[in-house]
């Protein structure tokens, strides 16, 4: 008993450590260094186009690294690639599972992968020999739902779950490769850094985690939000985190000064947020949320200054193309937007 | 055996802890100084900021006028 009172204090001391080594760095805030920047002007995007196809909720979508395609996820049972401009649809895949929460595009654009109340991640050959799209792969281990998964490579996936782990699977066997535990809640959601050595993940115990993907590690943990994370994303420069939750907040942490630097928060905005997404230069960050909406934000000044207003439900999912050229809205009304 | 794997964890959270206090931190006024650079570097590499024109619009077809 002795013992674990003593690991008790020294946590509650490396905590408090933590704190003054944050505290000791902080100069200034963002908003003092950025203050005397103009916030941008007032950004009107119009809907380019409106793919439609999916019959029931969209929970996820994924641009595929050309800009052109993309992939979404329903739970009318299917993964629609659609090419945004032409608005076809290039391959429905049906699923062995209608229960789908989320979806991804192969960097590579060969592979496709979903998941969801199954527990596993599937994944989907575009580019197999006689022209059908088969499962390749059905990656089972986790014990609670499949929340988020992002390709590395064709061979290695990063799946999050409800189990409150994160897992880099070898596609090629089938089979875990490291096992990233620590939170304690479910894992909603997870992004990978712009160089791939990392990965960030935002949890139902209200924290994101930076994790080194080789080292198997945690390296940071960042708090600060009062309710669940359900989206997460890097800044462009792969040094700063942007997280939304349910709190009805975003919030942008920087890694090297390893603290939140600002929340981007409005006392009009009660609702949790659902997604997010920033533009290519980072100075744009689309968020979206369960009023139906999507705010846009000077992700420097914090301050609103667009709104992308077209579902008639609940805007699930959003993504910015590689080249910036377009943010896609997917939602509960069965259709995703193209915007710029 | 629900206190030893009681302890196990609380000496995984308090090596965790361990690292994460050891990290080295840079100032805020620097990372706020390479973020707010990185966006100036790139802003007019930003479409969604900086606005497309409909020539340039891959997803905005254009009209195609024809002189009879």
């Amino acid at each position: 008993m002795g013992e674990i009172e003593e690991l008790r204090k020294e946590a509650d001391s490396l905590k408090d450590q933590i704190t003054a080594a944050r505290k000791a760095v902080q100069d200034t805030t963002l908003q003092e260094a950025v203050a005397s920047i103009t916030v941008v002007g007032r950004v009107q995007m119009k809907t380019r186009k409106t793919l439609r196809g999916h019959l029931a909720k969209i929970y996820a979508m994924h641009w595929g690294a050309d800009a052109k395609l993309c992939v979404s996820a329903s739970q009318d049972g299917k993964l629609i690639v659609w090419d945004s401009i032409t608005t076809n649809k290039v391959n429905a895949i049906p699923l062995k599972s209608s229960w789908v929460m989320t979806c991804a595009y192969a960097p590579s654009g060969n592979l496709v992968a979903c998941g969801g109340l199954d527990n596993m991640c599937s994944i989907y050959n575009l580019k197999g020999k006689d022209g059908n799209v088969k499962v390749m792969r059905e990656l089972a281990a986790h014990t609670g739902y499949l929340s988020c998964c992002r390709f590395l490579s064709d061979s290695e996936i990063i799946t999050s779950s409800g189990d409150c782990t994160c897992v880099l699977w070898d596609i090629e066997t089938g089979t875990q490769k490291t096992i990233f535990a620590g939170h304690q809640g479910d894992c909603m959601s997870l992004a990978v850094s712009p160089d791939f050595n990392f990965f960030i993940s935002g949890a139902c115990d209200f924290t994101a985690k930076l994790w080194d993907i080789r080292e198997g590690q945690c390296r940071q943990t960042f708090g600060g939000h009062e309710s669940d994370i359900n989206a997460i994303g890097f800044f462009p420069n792969g040094n700063a985190v942007i997280t939304g939750s349910d709190d009805a907040t975003c919030k942008l942490y920087d890694l090297r000064a390893d603290q939140e630097l600002i929340t981007y928060q409005d006392s009009g905005i009660m609702c949790g947020v659902t997604s997010l997404a920033p533009s290519f230069s980072g100075r744009l960050l689309l968020a979206g949320y369960d009023d139906f909406n999507v705010n846009i934000w000077d992700a420097l000044k914090a301050e609103r200054v667009g709104v992308l207003a077209g579902h008639d439900n609940r805007v699930s999912c959003i993504g910015v193309s590689a080249d910036g050229m377009a943010c896609c809205t997917g939602s509960w009304d069965s259709f995703l937007k193209i915007w710029n | 055996m629900s206190g030893s794997s009681n302890l196990v964890a609380m000496k995984k959270v308090v090596q965790q802890l361990r690292f994460e206090a050891s990290l080295p931190r840079v100032k805020v006024s620097q990372a706020a100084a390479d973020l707010q650079q990185f966006c100036m570097q790139h802003a007019m590499q930003d479409p969604l900021l900086t606005g497309v024109s409909s020539s340039t619009n891959p997803f905005r077809p254009q009209k195609v006028c024809s002189f009879l």
